[in-house]
């Protein structure tokens, strides 16, 4: 079940669109947020307000990368590998951070505080190497600054 | 050439819509509206505008069709997935330039008698997605959006949808499905989504980059915006450039600017003084170029004559410390990961091709690898619902066909030369 709060903005959605499958993607969104990932009962609760049926929401909730499956860390890093990343030194970034802090893709760190998720391009490629930290960009990266960065993120 | 697209955007309240006003924002909004909308169509026919998302289709073509149709409502939806790697050309505009992306879609609702947009915003720009929201709640409290636009009863709504992280919704037909609730999977043609899009609607989609040349457009009329860079696809084109130059960064330049000129003149030539080894044009899908192909003009008809393509014109520069066969590893990694599973060739290819590549890299190539990659990539070519696969089968065609030497190299001593 979803909060008062929640219950509210999840109807605000709604009147967006014209049917309430296409809320969907949204309300996976507020459901992510409400329970920490998208677990059965976040699936259960978005399934009941829209009338979707579970295995609809979990078919189409785990088509996308960025729905969660598993607890996450309290902060998502979001570190990208693609081309113009790479070629920038973006893989010697990954090798940082696993080798400092124990952090591999697609885990977490045992203090549950960093998540890392390699990311397929952020549109920062005029800046690369670049990460987003949860909602914030962070750009022309190297070890130091990342680790001032994550310093940031308790 | 003025800055049209990227007009005014290094001032710190540029996405405020008092500042946007400041500066001529949303003049030509009641200027379309005092037309009639087959009008409208018509200055966009003249301009010779073509969609800036990659396939450069002409805009009043698409626009035509779908005003055509008898069905109601229509829906216009921004393409605001700016997914293709290298690519951060619709950043600075939904960020800091949003009431010209939303002046654009006013102007285009009106023209094609829609009365409802949506932005399909890609997941990964969630900074973007609270300025759009406020934006677009000024234009509504300014009378720029809603029921009753510049006081002429002319009705247009715009929401925000965040997509969640998959490359493929980029793709019409699967950004469609994707605003429905559906998982991103393109659909067959026909119908086209013009008669049929969302909710079984006629459905224009355009890029941001395309919405927002309207205002300018529409403001100095389509004649004189058709003298603009190139005479086959005028207009002002942002060219985003990252790798190894000496200033990467988007550039507002007149459609049809040489690839040479925007990495040597406006970039500053490579970085560190090193050498060109090779360039993709226009994202990563595009085929890349070797350094004696770069003379070439920078728009939708001139690049395939060059040997590519002008895409989304994500220039991504390479010099001599790059090993391609790792770059084109990368590349088939991406497309592996975001191909939908629809259809097979895709599905199937990109993980075959991804491997054999892998094993090249690592030193575990084997003779006859390279002429695999090309029997595989030629299965999965012009054999795809949609675009992914082809993109992905030409990455690997086209690295081949001008770096063959480094790809043998690879395979006979079991090594790369250049990552080790």
């Amino acid at each position: 079940m979803f909060n008062e709060n929640a219950m509210k903005e999840l109807e605000e959605i709604r009147l967006k669109y014209p049917n309430a499958r296409a809320a969907l993607l949204p309300a996976l969104y507020v459901a992510q947020r409400e329970f920490g990932w998208l677990s059965p009962e976040a699936y259960g609760a978005v399934s009941d307000l829209l009338g979707v049926p579970k295995a609809i929401a979990r078919g189409v909730g785990t088509f996308y990368a960025m729905y969660k499956h598993k607890p996450a860390g309290r902060n998502i890093v979001q570190l990208c590998t693609n081309v113009s990343c790479m070629i920038l030194g973006a893989e010697r970034l990954v090798d940082f951070l696993k080798n400092k802090y124990g952090l591999e893709a697609g885990g977490t760190t045992q203090d549950g505080r960093f998540s890392l998720v390699i990311m397929e391009c952020i549109g920062a490629c005029g800046t690369a190497p670049a990460m987003l930290v949860n909602d914030d960009f962070f750009e022309n990266l190297t070890e130091k600054y990342i680790e001032e960065i994550l310093e940031r993120y308790k | 050439m003025e800055k049209v697209l990227l007009k005014h955007i290094e001032h710190p309240i540029s996405a405020d819509i008092g500042e946007y006003m400041k500066t001529g924002g949303y003049q030509s909004l009641p200027k379309a509206i005092a037309m009639v909308p087959k009008d409208v169509i018509e200055e966009v026919k003249k301009a010779g505008l073509r969609g800036r998302g990659g396939a450069g289709f002409p805009v009043a073509m698409k626009w035509t069709f779908a005003s055509a149709d008898p069905k109601f409502p229509k829906y216009l939806l921004c393409n605001a997935d700016e997914g293709e790697p290298g690519t951060f050309k619709d950043r600075p505009i939904l960020e800091k330039n949003p009431h010209l992306l939303i002046e654009g879609m006013a102007i285009s609702g009106f023209a094609l008698s829609a009365e409802y947009g949506y932005i399909y915003l890609r997941g990964e720009y969630p900074a973007a997605k609270h300025i759009l929201e406020k934006a677009i709640a000024e234009a509504y409290e300014k009378g720029f959006l809603g029921d009753n636009i510049a006081g002429k009863g002319v009705k247009f709504h715009l929401a925000v949808h965040q997509g969640a992280g998959a490359y493929i919704c980029g793709e019409e037909t699967a950004l469609i499905e994707s605003l429905e609730g559906d998982k991103g999977q393109p659909r067959i043609k026909p119908p086209f989504p013009v008669n049929v899009g969302v909710f079984a609607k006629p459905t224009i989609v355009n890029n941001v980059e395309t919405l927002s040349n309207l205002p300018y457009l529409i403001g100095i009329g389509g004649e004189a915006y058709a003298k603009i860079g190139s005479p086959e696809c005028p207009g002002p084109k942002i060219y985003c450039v990252s790798g190894h130059v000496e200033r990467p960064g988007v550039y507002e330049l007149p459609m049809g600017t040489s690839l040479k000129d925007i990495i040597y003149t406006h970039c500053g030539g490579i970085k560190g003084g090193k050498k060109l080894k090779a360039v993709i044009p226009g994202g990563i899908s595009t085929p890349v170029l070797p350094p004696d192909k770069i003379d070439c003009p920078m728009d939708f008809v001139n690049m395939p004559k060059h040997g590519s393509m002008l895409g989304s014109g994500a220039v991504i520069v390479m010099d001599e410390t790059v090993c391609l066969v790792r770059v084109c590893y990368r590349a088939l990694k991406f497309f592996e990961h975001e191909s939908c599973g629809k259809c097979t060739p895709c599905r199937e290819g990109t993980g075959w091709l991804r491997k054999i590549l892998g094993r090249i890299e690592n030193g575990e190539g084997m003779e006859g690898d390279v002429d695999l990659l090309l029997s595989v990539s030629g299965n999965v070519l012009g054999k795809t619902f949609c675009p992914l696969g082809d993109g992905a089968a030409s990455v690997v065609q086209n690295f081949i066909k001008h770096f063959r030497p480094e790809f043998e190299d690879h395979i006979r001593n079991k090594t790369c030369k250049v990552s080790g």
